[in-house]
């Protein structure tokens, strides 16, 4: 086999092979819209995260706006600290507030945030101050069968 | 009674010294091969050729593997998804499985068998009719010319294979999932986008497949210049190219998944 010929089957070879890591990352991996947009950090404090993690999504209104980047701990208040970055083209009010959600019963965990009505903006290094924990099922049923046992037990006397 | 043991001690103590030795052997001989990587690059079309053997001739089988693996995860993902009601989950499962483990691994395990042995099998049967030799009489050094661009060109070859292989396999895990059970094509892709991450699944699935193409062709070129120039050695050097390399692979798996994977 010719030289050129191998060269256009290698070149072919080459071309789709690199076709199919393209397709992999900005089909499949989103590679797009995900990391690679720019944006700003804010963060917000929560009493419990639940079932929260790193690269869960944030929305706004059921729309994608950014992604939990970071949780930690702080030392001082033993609050959840969950920095958030959201895209650049996206804008909220500084009494925005942000609550853990699922989507679904055993859905994936995400951040909503709900737009206040303040003037003023959020911008990189702010903190959301108003929020709203995750909701632990465990607690809700363990709360509902202590008041179906308390009222059981009003009942009987 | 204590002859008996002290013979067997010494077949053990003989058979572990031959392991290291050929070991010790085996990464010299890469060494050997990594310093003529410059001879490879600058005469490109012996590279180009060995991409030719090793890559697109791989390219049907790989493809169609690929296609075949995606559409039965597809069919067995749906089966098991639907008893918990997640069936849209279809498509993260069927990326996921794809690009951090079967891609690599099938593909490494595929191009072994199809690339690997006919490596072996060309550098064995070179040595045994004394070609190898003769390149050293006219003063040609057969790891520049010979094995050096071999094993580029596997190396170079694997990522790409792996890379197909996932894909074909995610286009038959959607013919089955979208086309065939009729699963709704925009769940489908939007949970699976949701759920790939660029660095965590697909940059270290291709890290894997780099790996496992230079372990493959390493042994490859290995088992094949340290063949028995008989006709029994090549045939033997080519089937324990095919079984290392296998071995090798899900090994190396094992070890590379554990630090990418763990505790994600």
């Amino acid at each position: 086999m010719s030289r050129a010929t191998i060269d256009v089957w290698v070149g072919i070879f080459v071309a789709i092979g690199l076709g199919a890591m393209v397709f992999l990352s900005l089909k499949a991996g989103n590679l797009l819209t995900t990391s690679n947009a720019p944006g700003y950090r804010v963060e917000a404090a929560f009493d419990n995260i639940g079932g929260l993690k790193t690269r869960a999504p944030v929305k706004a209104a059921g729309v994608t706006v950014g992604r939990v980047e970071s949780i930690t701990l702080d030392p001082v208040t033993y609050q959840a600290v969950a920095t958030l970055r959201i895209e650049r083209q996206y804008e909220f009010t500084r009494d925005t507030i942000a609550s853990i959600l699922t989507s679904g019963l055993l859905g994936e965990v995400y951040v909503g945030l709900d737009v206040g009505g303040d003037e003023e903006m959020l911008a990189d290094g702010h903190r959301i101050s108003k929020t709203q924990s995750a909701i632990v099922l465990e607690k809700l049923v363990g709360q509902f069968m202590l008041n179906q046992a308390s009222s059981l037990a009003g009942e009987t006397k | 009674m204590v002859n008996g043991l002290l013979r067997g001690l010494e077949r053990l103590g003989a058979a572990t010294r031959k392991a290291v030795t050929r070991l010790g052997f085996a990464s010299r001989f890469l060494i050997a091969v990594l310093r003529h990587t410059p001879t490879a690059f600058l005469r490109l079309p012996l590279t180009l050729r060995e991409i030719y053997f090793a890559g697109v001739l791989s390219l049907v089988i790989i493809v169609l593997s690929g296609l075949f693996v995606g559409m039965v995860l597809g069919l067995q993902g749906y089966d098991i998804l639907s008893r918990y009601g997640s069936s849209e989950a279809l498509g993260t499962m069927v990326t996921l499985s794809l690009v951090r483990e079967l891609g690599p691994v099938v593909a490494a395990l595929l191009f072994a068998g199809r690339a690997g042995s006919a490596i072996t099998a060309e550098i064995g049967l070179m040595k045994t009719t004394d070609q190898l030799q003769a390149m050293e009489m006219m003063a040609v050094d057969p790891l520049a010319r010979v094995v050096a661009p071999k094993f580029w060109g596997g190396v170079i070859s694997m990522p790409f294979l792996a890379a197909l292989f996932s894909a074909s396999g995610v286009f038959g895990g959607y013919l089955v999932g979208v086309q065939l059970i009729g699963l709704d094509s925009g769940a489908f892709w939007s949970n699976m986008q949701a759920a790939v991450d660029f660095q965590l699944d697909i940059v270290n699935g291709i890290i894997k497949s780099a790996v496992f193409g230079v372990i493959v062709t390493w042994i490859a070129v290995f088992e094949g210049y340290d063949t028995k120039p008989t006709a029994e050695g090549v045939s033997a050097a080519t089937t324990r190219t095919v079984v290392e390399a296998s071995l090798a692979v899900l090994a190396a798996d094992f070890i590379l998944t554990v630090f990418m994977f763990r505790g994600v």
